[in-house]
């Protein structure tokens, strides 16, 4: 294979990665649209999605072995993204709505409080250890364009996040649950005030915010066969960032933001050795990134487009 | 209200209070701190696991100095920081008269200061990175150091014909940055060259980057020198890629769920170790069948490890006559042809044990044994 070849490669391995940073990017910032705050436990939640279709891969083998393609690994993805998503509902309804109102710095903290409530009973109920995910779908090397290989896997994941992508499209434009959270991300009070049930909606937000983490969660654990109760501490940090990186609150936003995130990092891997620096500086370029977007351009990539903040 | 108030402060004292009980005369109070919990899980609980062992063992047999020996564990988490507030708390809580542990390096660069600050013996498993027991005179390991390790591993490499070495670090430990280092100045010295350099931290689950550029510079080898909790997915993940070049790893590989997680992917790696299974010696098969029976499957190398610093450490009670500190650390410094499960140990005047390491490879799932290397 050719230098360009390989170039490709790592562009897909990087698309590959970015995805799974975009999913959970849209959770941080559809909460942050209509909450205007960072939902810390999401990381987690992107965790407890990877582990939910570790256990219905478990409870439902016998099941899954006679159907036939994919469709056993489309079981275990909308079974693990129905699971979250009521576990979002869960978490917002136990640990959020009593302090809506409070300060804002009140529920930053209860989030992390959430936060290491996951990873701490995941640790209890799973186990410390790691543990093999399953291949629900066989991973195999294929032909691209120009000679380039890569895994089904990763093809499998983009296109599948694609369509997840234009799924959630379609319910933030199209819906009215949709049109009801972009309401309330441009004016909580004046919406509520109009008829909108704020506690609905932010729930229907929370729930699908959770969904795509756990879409995220098995996307992960089909690309990297492993999980443990950890797997969503870093992952969450660096989509968080891709989340402000997009401009937070702003769903276009933090898919690109995710996306670019997952590249730019993979680019630094593969061509660090050709300019001499060491491949461990992956983890600092997200941060990097962060504080220059920060410093530069604080609404983001695409932050100043309000129109489309949920 | 009040008064349901203060019954349940009452209640909540009288709980509190057993855990805060002085020690007592008769007892010998022995500090651990091992990772129990966390990404390095196998390995405090296997260390633990054999600590434990030896303390029974210990007490079956009358204790120590006409006292029982009590082991007050604590789990550090795996986590680099928790590892110093754990054993401060042995220390000045628990006044233990001497600390075992930790298995990674990291963790026990960060306690052995401690120790040697309070003047309170500390002797590790498994830490094999030689600047462990460079922290201080109170700091000891019953485990042979990465420069040896890294010299076996590139010794090992070159007795294969293999001569391009791929390596890929965990910058984020010291043992994997060591033991990388080590490797690499053996391995150039002696007629090999590193074709590629790559690096991942903890917790990192994504390889392709690394792995596709891997792939392209065509090793005959790839050194993974991390840990069992990323190398066992970055066999996975290489093979997936059709990158088919052995792996080669240290010490750090030995858990059972290296295989767990890489299946078949690991099949024909080598890693290097302190201990092996298969070996006949009596000792040994009559270590692993007493774990047996207790535990109902075959313990590994930091169970050994973990049983023979406990071991090393109540001989050196025991010789000293005394748990007072400096005499305790001159005992353990004079430890000389122990016996352990982990091969003859004597401490040298750098308080590291010189021992030969075995090779063993991945087979249908098992560790089998290679060859002995000897320093």
């Amino acid at each position: 294979m050719d230098d360009w070849g390989r170039f490709l490669q790592q562009v897909v391995n990087g698309l590959s990665q970015g995805s799974i940073y975009a999913l959970i990017a849209l959770g941080y910032t559809m909460v942050y649209g209509v909450l205007r705050f960072i939902n810390f436990a999401h990381g987690d939640v992107f965790m407890v999605g990877a582990f939910a279709g570790l256990y219905l891969h478990r409870w439902f083998t016998p099941v899954l072995g006679i159907i036939p393609g994919y469709g056993g690994a489309l079981i275990i993805l909308t079974g693990a993204m129905a699971m979250c998503a009521a576990l979002g509902i869960v978490i917002e309804w136990l640990a959020y709505r009593p302090l809506r109102g409070a300060p804002r710095l009140i529920v930053l903290i209860t989030a992390i409080g959430v936060s290491l409530f996951l990873e701490y009973a995941a640790q209890l109920i799973f186990g410390p250890n790691r543990q093999p995910f399953p291949d629900l779908i066989e991973t195999k090397m294929i032909g691209g364009l120009g000679g380039v290989l890569v895994k089904n896997t990763q093809v499998i994941v983009l296109a599948v996040t694609v369509v997840l992508l234009v799924a959630l499209r379609f319910i933030v434009m199209k819906t009215k649950l949709g049109m009801a959270m972009r309401a309330l991300s441009f004016n909580p009070t004046a919406a509520a005030l109009m008829g909108v049930n704020t506690n609905v909606v932010i729930s229907f937000t929370f729930g699908l915010g959770s969904a795509l983490a756990a879409a995220g969660g098995i996307f992960s654990s089909m690309l990297y066969p492993q999980v443990q109760p950890f797997m969503g501490v870093t992952v969450g940090l660096k989509a968080f960032v891709a989340a402000v990186l997009g401009g937070i609150g702003n769903i276009p936003g933090a898919a690109l933001g995710g996306l670019l995130i997952g590249v730019i990092e993979t680019m630094v891997v593969a061509y660090s050795s050709e300019f001499g620096f060491s491949s461990g500086y992956r983890d600092a370029v997200a941060f990097v990134i962060l504080i220059l977007i920060l410093l530069f351009k604080p609404s983001g990539l695409l932050g100043r487009t309000e129109r489309e903040k949920v | 209200m009040n008064r349901r108030l203060s019954i349940f402060l009452l209640l909540a004292a009288g709980l509190a209070l057993p855990a805060c009980k002085k020690v007592a005369s008769n007892e010998i109070a022995i500090g651990e701190f091992a990772s129990l919990t966390g990404a390095t899980a196998t390995f405090g609980q296997g260390s633990h696991r054999g600590t434990q062992m030896a303390i029974d063992e210990i007490n079956a047999a009358g204790g120590l100095l006409g006292k029982k020996v009590r082991l007050v564990t604590e789990d550090d988490q795996s986590k680099q920081g928790e590892a110093a507030t754990v054993v401060r708390k042995l220390i000045s809580r628990d006044k233990v008269v001497a600390v075992l542990g930790e298995v990674a390096s990291g963790r026990s660069l960060e306690a052995a200061p401690i120790c040697q600050k309070a003047m309170i013996p500390m002797i590790s498993p498994a830490s094999t990175n030689p600047r462990v027991t460079e922290v201080g005179d109170y700091v000891f390991r019953i485990c042979f150091i990465d420069p040896f390790q890294g010299t076996v591993l590139s010794k090992f490499a070159l007795s294969r014909g293999w001569k391009k070495a791929a390596i890929l670090t965990d910058v984020k430990q010291d043992y994997s940055v060591g033991l990388t280092q080590f490797f690499k100045e053996h391995f150039t010295k002696n007629g090999g060259t590193i074709v590629i350099e790559q690096s991942y931290s903890t917790d990192d689950t994504d390889f392709n980057a690394q792995l596709t550029t891997i792939k392209a510079a065509e090793p005959d080898v790839i050194v993974a020198s991390g840990y069992y909790t990323e190398s066992g997915l970055i066999a996975k993940l290489a093979r997936q890629l059709g990158l088919n070049a052995p792996l080669l790893g240290g010490d750090g590989w030995d858990s059972p769920s290296l295989v767990k997680v890489a299946g078949a992917a690991m099949e024909g790696s080598f890693f290097s170790n302190h201990f092996s299974t298969e070996d006949k010696a009596p000792i040994i098969q009559d270590f692993i069948k007493r774990y047996r029976a207790k535990h109902n499957e075959d313990p590994d190398a930091m169970v050994a490890l973990g049983y023979d610093s406990a071991m090393i450490l109540a001989d050196a009670i025991k010789r000293a006559g005394t748990t007072e500190p400096a005499k305790l650390r001159d005992a353990i410094a004079a430890t000389k042809d122990f016996p352990g499960v982990t091969g003859k140990i004597t401490l040298d005047e750098k308080r590291n044990a010189n021992k030969p390491a075995v090779m063993l490879t991945i087979k249908d799932g098992k560790f089998r044994y290679v060859e002995t290397i000897a320093p």
